[in-house]
């Protein structure tokens, strides 16, 4: 998993309430062997015509926002079902921040699994994000984790809260295996021991 | 202080780590891969760009989308299926882990290959990403499933992270009578303490009637623990074991077989330990059965008649109710009265050389009732050149059986072997869930030999009486 600890990227506005995780990756995608590679058809179904070609006033396909990595939503972002897919398809996208007034518990806990943030915000405040958010490619908006705060293009500072652990995991880019990885010392020690007692394994 | 398990003593000397909350961080020693719970993992490898640990130690190979016809070598016509072995071959090349690939005469069903190139040793901590990776317990090795997470999680670190289970002791006593086998204890036993009777636990096989069988035997007994609900299933390792195990191809040689030999003499649970739940099986108590319902502790004697719903309390009256329908069959009938269809012998659970043997002895001369489908599926390419070369092979295309490519095949059907509905079928493997051998397939589960007997009468049948007129 990549650390998270600031992230300076454009930000695409997408003001919509109870974005659900087949909207942001419909089930045909699901069949793939593959975590990555999702990216091209995230928002799928609002991204493409029946024809396949790019709907060209979506929010990601206009010029200002291809290169998106923060999306700013509208409240319950990511209900729906449990695909993990969900998170992967942003991922892969570019997106690697969401901000909105609140998000479903599933898709909360899958973006810390693979590297995104969630920040949820009071209204009044995703509001501000959101109009910075509208001025387009060159309302670059810093979010710094480790002070938890968000920068927008005029300088406004705005704080948010993460649990403790999680930002811990986040900013050193440690999941399970992240975890586990910080233990190489002693799997290496019990792999010089058991060379020597079982060197036949 | 009590004595160890033997369960306890793997766990113990495979231990990196403990946390204060008994979270634990466990060495693998063994890690079996298939194509369809890797391809994730090896993906979020790539991603985060991470290596194989200890690819050494890490074993993949095809089976349970390949198909089991002899053109299979022209490609596997499904497209999703084909995507997924073609993920595997690129994975392993690309990861240089061991690979068995369907080209190979080694390749066949993971938990048949392990133990047969000798990967399996007493002993070991495997896991794959498959809940019958229990089978190789039978070795006296703590073996279970693991999700997708965790495959990517050994891949990366050749650790887990468990908490310890309960020790439970299951003994059978005696000896079994002619016509019973190791499918017939696995069975009964799950039939005696129910699918979620091993939750919690890790199960220890012992007693006079396990010691007595063969390795391929005490595999199918452990294959099936996990349908009894257990985390994993062993079996202490003894001069049966040893003598499976001296010279497979990845067994330990000269100075370090003596090493390893005297490790293993020690691997066997202390007189003094302390266990959380025995059950005791006798024997002789132990007749040919079949299964009649969609679990796997549906499980009653082929002497006995189908039951009805009353015959069980709580939930699985309702239950049971669901089952008869879905398996149509009207409780009152005699087992034996209940014709089949189709006749699969193979599968992780049954598809060794043993097994063969068990079915072409019943088979032998005979043929199989006009119009039934049978197939027999061997669980791996040297099971399939034994067999031909033992002439079981033409025991069975002479009896009017397909004689096939190895791989996981009609156990779970997700290659083109597949039940239709309403077709009834007397299978060798594990599973009798609704729809698992194909959409609206019945499923009875039994030993190969007892499914040899039903492909010749064309219903379930008591092997025995069939033994009795040869
Ligand atoms: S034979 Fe059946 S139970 Fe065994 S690994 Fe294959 S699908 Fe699973």
């Amino acid at each position: 998993m990549d650390k998270f600890t600031t992230l300076t990227g454009i930000a695409a506005p997408l003001p919509q309430i109870n974005v659900d995780t087949d909207m942001i990756i419909p089930k045909q995608f699901l069949k793939t062997i593959q975590r990555s590679g999702l990216g091209r058809n995230l928002f799928d179904e609002m991204r493409y015509d029946n024809d396949g070609n790019e709907v060209l006033d979506f929010v990601l396909n206009r010029p200002a926002y291809r290169e998106a990595q923060i999306l700013v939503a509208g409240d319950n972002f990511g209900c729906g079902s449990s695909r993990e897919h969900a998170p992967w398809a942003l991922l892969d996208f570019g997106i690697r921040c969401v901000i909105a007034p609140s998000f479903a518990d599933i898709f909360y806990n899958n973006c810390f699994k693979n590297g995104i943030l969630p920040i949820a915000l009071p209204q009044d405040q995703v509001d501000l994000v959101m109009r910075d958010a509208q001025r387009g490619a060159n309302a670059r908006q810093t979010v710094d984790l480790e002070n938890q705060t968000i920068t927008l293009s005029d300088g406004t500072a705005i704080p948010f809260e993460v649990d403790g652990f999680r930002r811990h995991c986040l900013m050193n880019g440690l999941d399970d295996i992240g975890l586990t990885l910080e233990k190489a010392p002693a799997i290496d020690a019990f792999e010089r021991q058991a060379g020597q007692s079982r060197p036949w394994v | 202080m009590s004595g160890k398990t033997l369960y306890d003593k793997i766990w113990d000397a495979h231990l990196v780590h403990e946390a204060e909350d008994g979270t634990c961080l466990l060495y693998i020693d063994r890690h079996l891969v298939h194509e369809v719970t890797s391809p994730q993992a090896f993906e979020g490898l790539r991603m985060t760009q991470r290596t194989v640990r200890a690819p050494d130690k890490t074993i993949a190979v095809p089976d349970h989308n390949v198909p089991t016809t002899t053109d299979r070598a022209n490609g596997i016509e499904n497209e999703e299926s084909r995507i997924q072995v073609e993920a595997l071959d690129r994975n392993a090349r690309d990861f240089g882990i061991h690979y068995y690939p369907v080209s190979d005469v080694r390749q066949g069903i993971v938990h048949i290959v392990g133990p047969e190139q000798g990967w399996t040793l007493p002993g070991m901590t495997v896991v794959c990403g498959d809940s019958h990776t229990a089978t190789h317990g039978a070795f006296g090795a703590l073996a279970h499933g693991i999700g997708t997470s965790e495959v990517e999680h050994v891949l990366a670190t050749q650790t887990l992270i468990q908490k310890k289970s309960k020790n439970m002791k299951v003994e059978i006593t005696g000896r079994l009578a002619p016509g019973v086998t190791a499918k017939d204890i696995t069975l009964s036993v799950i039939g005696h303490t129910g699918t979620a009777g091993g939750t919690g636990y890790v199960i220890e096989y012992c007693g006079e009637a396990i010691r007595a069988l063969s390795m391929e035997g005490r595999m199918t007994v452990c294959n099936m623990a996990i349908e009894g609900g257990a985390r994993a299933g062993l079996i202490a390792p003894d001069e049966t074991t040893f003598a499976y195990v001296m010279g497979r191809p990845h067994a330990p040689k000269g100075a370090q077989w003596e090493a390893a030999l005297a490790w293993w003499k020690t691997l066997r649970s202390d007189d003094d330990a302390h266990w959380d739940k025995v059950v005791t099986l006798r024997g002789e108590d132990i007749a040919p059965v079949v299964t009649w319902g969609t679990s796997p502790e549906d499980v009653l004697p082929i002497t006995a008649a189908v039951p009805a719903p009353g015959d069980f309390a709580g939930g699985k009256v309702e239950a049971a109710k669901r089952s008869l329908d879905y398996m149509g069959l009207t409780p009152g009938t005699p087992l034996a009265d209940v014709p089949i269809d189709t006749v699969f012998i193979g599968s992780c659970t049954n598809g060794r050389i043993e097994d063969l043997r068990a079915a072409a002895a019943i088979l032998r001369g005979k043929k199989i009732k006009d119009g039934l489908r049978a197939m027999v599926v061997p669980g791996s390419g040297l099971v399939r050149a034994q067999a031909e070369e033992e002439g079981l092979a033409q025991v069975f295309i002479d009896a009017g059986f397909e004689w096939r490519m190895a791989g996981c095949s009609m156990c779970l059907a997700m290659n083109p072997d597949q039940l239709s509905p309403g077709e009834r079928c007397a299978a060798t493997s594990n599973r009798n869930f609704e729809g698992r051998q194909g959409k609206g397939g019945r499923t009875h589960l039994m030993s190969p030999a007892m499914a040899a007997a039903a492909a010749i009468t064309g219903k379930l049948t008591d092997v025995r009486d069939l033994m009795r007129q040869q």
